[in-house]
């Protein structure tokens, strides 16, 4: 047999191939390099195949659509957009794992042995998590790229592999670490298993895996319309599972809080845009034909999901788990974007996973700074008076908190806006009128954070404000500085945007 | 015609203000000689620009510059653009000269502060507000510099907020300033409602073809904004309190130039003013009440420096009356305006050095006999006097007997009763300075014990003497071949309006004159004599109402205080039960759905495995029940 070997066009899957190429090479490094200069040169190769990548993809901004490696892969305005959102949120993700002890001497070890002792007394830090990282990023970089179901797939496992595992290599609250991880794997395995039944499913509807013959097979093909639902609905499980959309939300919190931080950050920002990215590639692309058999279904997740991570995040005494819950209610307002299935719901949504992105990031690296002796500090109570110690990152962690609430001249404002505006023009009245009441809950508990920080005396005086290395520091305040310039001067990014939001069909 | 040079006059003092505040204590030892330089630089474009002016023909004697688009929102667009013509530049030489003057003096008067640069940081802010606000090309702009020098005056008064009263006196007239500046803020709001435009000229165009009702409305509410600003019936009773600033303050904001800035506000919108005439007799009333009730306060006063103030209150009262009467009257409003900013400035400045050398004591009954030991501030004091009460040839004869006569010249029985008011207050005037003349200057001596009065340093005498000068000669100056009123023709009076002389003007300067002497005779039968060191208490009802300065306080405590509060309570007690109570409610009720909706956290995969395939059921059910 003759087998043609198939031509790949290295220009556009060239900042995918950077990225991949460099966690290879990162796997090398830890294999043949000594323990002590790893960490360095990992930092190096990371950050220079992300910039690298970056600059690929925006070489290729302007470029004509194409579709790259046998059509399973496509290259359009939202997939390099998206690309480039996950590149930047990436590299702020590596300075912050760069800065901060929070990996585990050796993940291996079994927490409390004398073997974990004896890792830490090493003084070693683990530098697999940089090849990890990277090979996430690959697979984020793919998915909102995917061009059929099977590269899809492929591109979840990708990303979500590694997650798995760095989800579990704290240094502190081991046993709540690997919690962390264990459930999130067995719970994203899960969750592949919707996602593949699904899968089957619609190749049985549609006699084709790629997105353009579901397409064609929605809109007026002679398939099995209740293959087409139980697929569509399968597969959709297993996307809103990794947004963390209710009822599929429950393991957002206690990996979001047993997670290292940098990494809790980079999942809660990077994987977000990936994954909507997929969905809105699939529900605009795919399954916009069926517009009236999902759109209930998907409205109620919404409302469900903005209620659900409003409401609960009130409860909540940790301050991870309550940004875990916070992500939760804004996938929900994403949602919406993708409900709206118009040209300004793309462009909504685009900006808002950008804008949320950033400001999620510069969140989380200012938790890593509230700290005692033993390490984070999750525990809400002790973060009264904050504001006196450190009152700079007080004043940057309320910006934050309000932008996540939505208030006007910060970033997550302009999102909020733009999102339920073009929900609302396509005629959605329900979800917006739902946005905009747990909008207003969820401001509350932001505001009370702000409050207890600011407002409230302290009693205890164990938590002090590290002092942030240039790493973090450069983070923060540019999370801190685009948060408000988004909010004061959106329309460059908007119109930028604009630019981008086509998909290819 | 254009010009590059506008911006400096406002840039140049707002950027030193700003240096000087952000090097904090690095700038004590030459901040206040670097802000002085940089008031006098402004004094020198200010002149260059003058004489460049007088250079060309009439017709292209204004100059704009345009700086940026600021407001640019479909078809409204608003330019920051400056622009300077016959009337600001008046402006612009009485600011930048007489405030050069009182950077000079304060370097003196404020040595022994250890915040004298923050004042110069401050008094620099405001020649910048200030300067804006007479060379901003629209009301928007205008207003701009109308909330500086708000800010400016706030910060002022209370620049020794370490004492309670004075950071009360200062929230008082920065409330009462609110009340003004709303009525400016409606206006602007009416002008772009009706005109489209917030430019002078924008609007100008179309005057025309506006509705009575739309021009009376603005003309309202920017008398509101003048009388708030300008310290006029009914927001008169801010000026008094705030005398607690420094006194060069005093001089500068609270005599010579913000508080005119109503004047320049009614003379600047002459083409809305012109066109409404409810409005223009509504300002003439203002002015008229206002302009007898701070004479009635002067003569009751023995505090220096609200003496003084009340006197403010009442000059500017002269020229909004004029302002009111039109073309007729602009030049005369604000050639008083020039004249007042010269003699008050100087007075003002003068009862700084009294204070400076009686242990900064503002009670004229401790005052006495001072002449014989400061004759410098007699003498410059004294020029003030002579040009404030109006004898001739002095800056104030000229001003205010012009304005008596287009009072009379009004005509008919309203020109006899403006005219009267206006000798009336003339006749208070001379009464009022008299007294605090002799009170000061003369008489025995009813020192406190320790005072040592002596004369001032050269840098606080020099500015009075120079004010002194234009105190006497001025008035002269600016009148003598109807120069003030040829000047500002092509901006007041485009139509050369012919105004028509109900009472010959020698008539009426005779009148001006009997007034005078009859108010310096009264006061000085009155307070010829030795005077005892406390004020008498068997007085008048009259007096004693006077003295608690015609109620303005009881009448704004009554009216406005404590409705205000008696509302407030009302409202605070809603928003607790009512409001609040919802809000808990709301609060509660999703806290406690919180607290069962959380108990699905279990932390248990199996758990939420379950979860998430009871979900995935529902959403399968609903969809295939949904599509079939």
């Amino acid at each position: 047999m003759n087998i043609q070997a198939p031509a790949l066009e290295y220009g556009a899957l060239a900042p995918i191939l950077i990225i991949l190429a460099a966690a290879v090479i990162g796997v090398m490094v830890e294999a043949f390099l000594s323990a002590k200069v790893r960490a360095p040169i990992q930092l190096a190769i990371s950050l220079g195949a992300v910039v690298l990548s970056l600059s690929q993809v925006w070489n290729l901004r302007g470029s004509a659509t194409t579709t790259a490696a046998v059509n399973s892969v496509v290259i359009d305005g939202p997939v390099l957009f998206m690309q480039g959102t996950i590149l930047i949120l990436s590299l702020f993700a590596f300075l912050l794992i760069a800065d901060i002890d929070a990996f585990a001497a050796q993940a291996s070890a079994v927490p409390g042995s004398s073997e974990e002792a004896r890792a830490l007394e090493s003084g070693r830090i683990q530098s697999e998590v940089y090849p990890l990282t990277l090979f996430a990023i690959g697979g984020m970089m793919i998915f909102p790229a995917a061009n059929d179901l099977i590269t899809l797939f492929v591109a979840l496992e990708v990303l979500s592999l590694p997650l798995y595992l760095m989800a579990g290599l704290s240094r502190r609250r081991r046993l709540l670490s690997q919690e962390a991880a264990l459930k999130y794997f067995l719970l994203g395995a899960y969750s592949s298993a919707f996602f593949l039944f699904g899968a089957a499913f619609l190749y049985g509807f549609a006699g084709d895996v790629s997105l353009a013959g579901i397409r064609s097979a929605v809109s007026g093909g002679p398939g099995n319309d209740v293959f087409l639902i139980i697929g569509m609905v399968s597969l959709s499980v297993g996307l809103l599972f990794k947004v963390g959309a209710a009822p599929f939300h429950a393991w957002t919190p206690d990996v979001y809080q047993g997670a290292p931080t940098p990494i809790t950050a980079f999942m809660a920002a990077a994987t977000k845009v990936a994954a909507f990215g997929a969905i809105l590639r699939i529900f605009y692309v795919s399954l916009g034909g069926a517009v009236y058999s999902w759109k209930p279904i998907l409205t109620a997740v919404a409302i469900l999901t903005m209620v659900v991570g409003s409401v609960i995040a009130i409860a909540q005494r940790d301050i991870k788990r309550m940004l875990a819950y916070s992500s939760i209610a804004h996938a929900g307002f994403l949602l919406t974007g993708v409900i709206a299935l118009n040209q300004e719901g793309l462009r909504a949504s685009l900006f808002y996973l950008a804008s949320y992105g950033i400001t999620t990031i510069g969140a989380f690296a200012l938790v890593t700074l509230v700290r005692d002796s033993s390490g984070e500090v999750g525990d809400l109570n002790r973060w009264i008076g904050l504001s006196k110690r450190s009152p700079a990152m007080a004043l940057i962690f309320s910006v934050f908190l309000l932008s996540f609430a939505g208030i006007p001249l910060t970033a997550g404002f302009i999102g909020k806006f733009t999102i339920f505006t073009a929900a609302y023009e396509s005629g959605n009245i329900a979800v917006v009128v739902a946005g905009v009441l747990s909008s207003a809950i969820a401001a509350f508990f932001y505001v009370r954070v702000i409050v207890m920080i600011f407002f409230t005396d302290s009693k205890q005086d164990t938590v002090t404000v590290a002092i942030p290395s240039l790493y973090t520091n450069l983070t923060i305040w540019i999370a801190a500085i685009t948060t408000l310039a988004l909010g004061l001067f959106p329309a460059p990014l908007l119109d930028f945007i604009s630019t981008f939001s086509t998909f290819a069909r | 015609m254009t010009s590059e040079n506008l911006i400096y006059l406002v840039a140049l003092p707002l950027f030193s203000s700003a240096l000087l505040m952000l090097l904090g204590r690095r700038a004590d030892r030459w901040g206040h000689v670097f802000a002085t330089l940089i008031s006098a630089s402004t004094f020198v474009i200010g002149a260059m620009e003058f004489f460049a002016m007088i250079d060309r023909p009439e017709a292209s004697r204004a100059v704009t510059q345009k700086l940026f688009t600021w407001i640019s929102v479909g078809t409204f667009n608003v330019d920051a653009g400056l622009v300077l013509d016959q009337l600001s530049i008046a402006f612009v030489l009485l600011i930048t000269g007489v405030g050069t003057l009182i950077h000079i003096y304060s370097i003196a008067y404020m040595s022994h502060d250890r915040d004298r640069r923050r004042f110069f940081a401050y008094l620099n802010f405001f020649i910048a507000a200030m300067l804006l606000l007479v060379l901003g090309d629209s009301y928007l702009n205008l207003y701009v510099g109308w909330e500086g020098v708000g800010l400016a005056s706030y910060l002022l008064i209370g620049f020794w907020n370490q004492q309670p009263e004075y950071a009360t006196a200062a929230k008082k007239a920065f409330v009462a300033n609110r009340a003004g500046d709303f009525g400016l803020s409606v206006a602007v709001m009416i002008a772009f409602a009706n005109f489209g435009a917030v430019s002078f000229v924008g609007i100008e165009e179309k005057v025309d073809g506006a509705s009575q009702t739309a021009l009376t409305a603005m003309g309202l509410m920017l008398l509101l904004a003048a009388a708030g600003k300008s310290a006029q019936f009914p927001l008169q009773a801010w000026l008094g309190d705030a005398m607690a600033g420094p006194t060069p303050v005093s001089a500068l904001i609270h005599a010579a130039t913000m508080v005119t800035a109503g004047v320049y506000l009614i003379t600047r919108s002459n083409f809305i003013f012109d066109n409404a005439p409810t409005a223009q007799l509504a300002v003439v009333m203002v002015g008229i009440i206002t302009l007898l009730f701070g004479a009635v306060i002067g003569m009751a006063k023995d505090d220096i420096k609200k003496a003084l103030a009340a006197s403010t209150m009442s000059q500017i009262g002269y020229m909004i009356m004029a302002s009111g009467f039109g073309p007729a009257g602009y030049a005369f409003a604000i050639m008083h305006l020039l004249t007042h900013g010269f003699f008050k400035a100087g007075l003002f400045l003068g009862a700084g050095s009294v204070m400076h050398g009686m242990n900064d004591e503002v009670n004229m009954r401790r005052y006495g006999g001072l002449a014989r030991f400061m004759p410098i501030t007699s003498i410059t004091f004294g020029l003030g006097y002579l040009a404030i009460i109006g004898v001739p040839p002095f800056a104030g004869f000229y001003s205010k007997d012009k304005i008596i006569e287009t009072a009379f010249n009004t005509g008919g029985l309203q020109g006899v009763l403006f005219g009267s008011a206006a000798l009336l207050g003339a006749v208070i005037t001379a009464f009022y300075m008299t007294r605090l003349m002799l009170m000061t200057f003369f008489g025995n001596k009813r020192w406190v014990s320790g005072a040592e009065p002596h004369e001032s340093p050269f840098l606080m005498w020099a500015p009075m003497a120079v004010l002194a000068l234009g105190s006497a000669a001025s008035g002269y100056l600016l009148y003598s071949g109807k120069a003030i009123v040829k000047w500002l023709a092509p901006v007041v009076d485009r139509d050369h309006h012919e105004h028509a002389e109900f009472l010959p003007a020698i008539v009426v300067t005779t009148l001006a004159v009997v007034a005078v002497i009859i108010g310096v005779a009264v006061a000085f039968i009155k307070y010829r004599g030795e005077l005892s060191e406390s004020a008498p208490s068997d007085v008048s009802i009259f007096t004693r109402v006077t003295r608690r300065d015609l109620l303005q306080d009881d009448a704004n405590e009554f009216l406005f205080m404590r409705p205000g509060q008696k509302l407030t309570q009302v409202l605070v007690k809603t928003d607790e039960s009512v409001i609040d109570g919802a809000v808990r409610a709301v609060g509660s009720s999703v806290l406690g759905s919180a607290r069962g909706m959380r108990k699905l956290q279990t932390g248990y995969v199996r758990n939420y495995a379950l979860l998430i395939l009871i979900g995935a059921l529902v959403a399968l059910l609903a969809a295939l029940v949904v599509t079939i």
